[in-house]
């Protein structure tokens, strides 16, 4: 299988074909397929009930697709997989709200999500080395809270947590990140400096952002897929698809 | 590797609590056996083992805080594992009667005689080994937890409806120890002890060995779990309990870190069980019964969940209340007992210890904070826009 998708296209990070989900009778994706490529930020606009939060719950393996193949680096099966298999694959997610441990401090949150062996004994006699000291500093230094790195998760402001929550993805060293709504709640100064934040990130990755704030994705710059009824509706550049007729009727409002 | 794991769980309160157990260990046998009747030191010997029994029920109150406290999994069930190893201990003693029952039969405790059983069950064999005995101590409560676990966290059972599980557990378990051909003595349970190691259980010497081993194998605990806590794993399970599917999403198995410590929990609880079983003279099914599991839960929330000391001064007084008021107003008690849990309820949430800590923490964020102030009137401290730029 590996060798048949090779041949036919270039190499994909991420490669859904045909995806089919539905609860309780209502279709949440219907026949979805799109390809992420290795280094690629995409854009996923589309109105509530598009389908985008499941599409990242299929791909994070918390929900099992009814029918179609889901691959990473074209060979891995993720259907088959759990969620602690797909993430030690190297797949982060950051929740819509943002999900950090709230008793513990910036510091401990960076070092739990740290890229290490995550087995009981593995962790019950983990040691801090320098190297992983370094590591953590880097990434407090990416999303700027270096200078709280002994508060209480619980205590930061709501921008700080998304970016907290955005460093342990990053101290995961995933390869493909997906981001739900990270801008949901920010102030526009914490926005712009978010749209920053993803560019860089995503220099060194790939990342798909889910999001509302079309300033945020015209801030971002890339490419955008627009879903609607679990299928994709249009995908080009966020002129392309907000100019889309098909667009402007199921989501951008006439 | 080893020594890291200890000396990390040596942090100070767990120095001077261990301090403190191990003082206790040696000063109340001493107080016990080494002055006479009369002296105003002089502690009896009821009275030892009634301490005994206080601390074995102590460390049935930290083995519940390490799931409850730290793991988020609020067990209803945790009687069973202390029943368990209660029974694994009492079955040694009943081996060591031997033909100086009733019935004078050198194989067969008293009660199988009764039921005109003619050979020792299969699963009697071996108990009248005491290493065996012991580590059945360790395993039939470990083992249960583990078969218990492993479908219950493999098929993500949470919050209340894994609460009323370990309830309907602890709940089955007391009635099948209840029915006589379940081979446990029924109703009556094991009891009418002689000896253990050739000692008598009734021995003043023996009740001081037992509170001092007590008081040791608490201490044992208390460094075992604090070095569970204070390790990586330990801030791993407090993420579980905050943000359970974080914890997945970041490639943590859950459902290995919750056996893992349901295990290491269930046997804490096995051992306090066998501790107990001597000291006070007999086991039977009652201690399976599901209002003692809930009445561990009680002691943890009073002391303070998730501080490992907290459940054991919470053990430790109300069980202490219970006895002194049963003792000088027995009408008194129950009263006493609701006034406590509204009490700790409204004004303690997060019991004795947690509410002492969050106050040192508290002074300790403010003088923080203020050193902070300091520092950002001298250099002003980058805004993360600025800082961008």
């Amino acid at each position: 299988m590996n060798q048949l998708v090779s041949e036919t296209r270039p190499p994909s990070l991420l490669y859904l074909d045909g995806v089919s989900v539905s609860f309780d009778g209502f279709k949440a994706l219907n026949s979805l397929s799109f390809v992420v490529e290795p280094g690629e930020l995409r854009a996923i606009i589309g109105p509530n009930g598009a389908g985008k939060t499941t599409m990242m719950d299929i791909i994070t393996g918390k929900t099992r697709p009814d029918s179609g193949r889901v691959l990473f680096e074209d060979t891995i099966d993720l259907t088959r997989k759990d969620e602690a298999d797909i993430a030690q694959l190297g797949i982060g997610r950051k929740f819509q709200k943002p999900t950090v441990f709230e008793s513990h401090t910036v510091w401990d949150n960076l070092e739990l999500a740290l890229n290490r062996k995550r087995g009981v004994f593995a962790t019950l006699f983990y040691r801090l080395t320098s190297e992983d000291k370094a590591r953590i500093e880097e990434i407090m230094t990416t999303i700027r809270l270096t200078h709280r790195r002994d508060e209480l998760a619980a205590n930061l402001s709501h921008g700080q947590k998304q970016w907290l929550e955005i460093g342990m993805l990053l101290a995961q060293e995933p390869k493909l990140l997906l981001v739900d709504e990270p801008v949901a709640g920010m102030t526009d100064a914490e926005t712009a400096e978010t749209a920053i934040l993803l560019r860089e990130i995503a220099k060194t990755r790939s990342v798909v952002v889910v999001e509302h704030d079309m300033g945020f994705i015209r801030d971002l710059g890339v490419k955008v897929t627009c879903l609607a009824e679990g299928s994709v509706l249009a995908e080009g550049s966020i002129d392309f698809v907000s100019s889309d007729p098909k667009v402007i009727e199921n989501y951008l409002g006439r | 590797m080893i020594t890291s794991f200890i000396l990390r769980a040596l942090e100070g309160r767990i120095i001077v609590a261990v301090a403190v157990l191990l003082a206790v260990a040696v000063l109340v046998p001493a107080a016990n056996l080494l002055t006479p009747p009369d002296s105003a030191l002089h502690i009896p010997t009821y009275a030892v083992s009634l301490m005994g029994k206080y601390l074995c029920y102590a460390l049935l109150a930290l083995a519940l805080d390490l799931v409850w406290g730290y793991c988020g999994i609020l067990s209803l069930g945790h009687g069973a594992f202390f029943a368990l190893g209660g029974y694994a201990m009492g079955m040694y003693l009943m081996r060591q009667i031997g033909s100086r029952g009733v019935y004078g039969n050198p194989e067969l405790p008293d009660f199988m005689v009764f039921l005109n059983w003619k050979e020792l069950p299969w699963f009697w064999h071996g108990m009248d080994m005491f290493w065996f005995a012991m580590l059945m101590v360790l395993v039939v409560p470990g083992l249960l937890a583990f078969i218990f676990g492993w479908f219950a966290f493999r098929s993500r059972v949470n919050g209340v409806y894994l609460s009323i599980i370990t309830q309907a557990m602890t709940y089955a378990l007391l009635l099948a120890f209840f029915r006589n051909d379940m081979g446990f003595g029924g109703n009556n349970g094991l009891t009418d002890y002689k000896e253990i190691l050739g000692f008598s259980v009734q021995a003043d010497g023996t009740r001081a060995v037992l509170f001092a081993l007590s008081a040791i194998m608490l201490s044992l605990c208390l460094i075992i779990s604090s070095g569970i806590v204070r390790s990586k794993f330990g801030k791993v399970l407090v993420g579980v309990r905050d943000a359970e599917s974080r914890v997945r999403f970041l490639g943590f198995r859950v459902e290995n870190i919750k056996l893992f410590t349901f295990v290491v929990s269930a046997m804490m609880a096995g051992i306090a069980g066998a501790l107990f079983v001597p000291q006070v003279g007999i086991i039977n099914p009652g201690e399976f019964a599901p209002a003692n599991s809930i009445e561990v839960v009680v002691w943890t929330a009073v002391g303070g969940r998730g501080t490992l000391i907290g459940p054991i001064i919470g053990a430790i007084l109300v069980n202490g209340g219970k006895s002194f008021f049963t003792g000088a107003f027995p009408e008194a008690w129950l009263y006493a007992l609701g006034a406590l849990f509204i009490g700790v309820t409204l004004f303690l949430p997060k019991g004795i210890v947690g509410t002492i800590q969050a106050r040192t923490s508290g002074r300790r964020a403010m003088k923080a904070a203020v050193e902070a102030e300091k520092g950002r009137t001298e250099t002003p401290a980058a805004t993360p826009i600025q800082a961008a730029e």
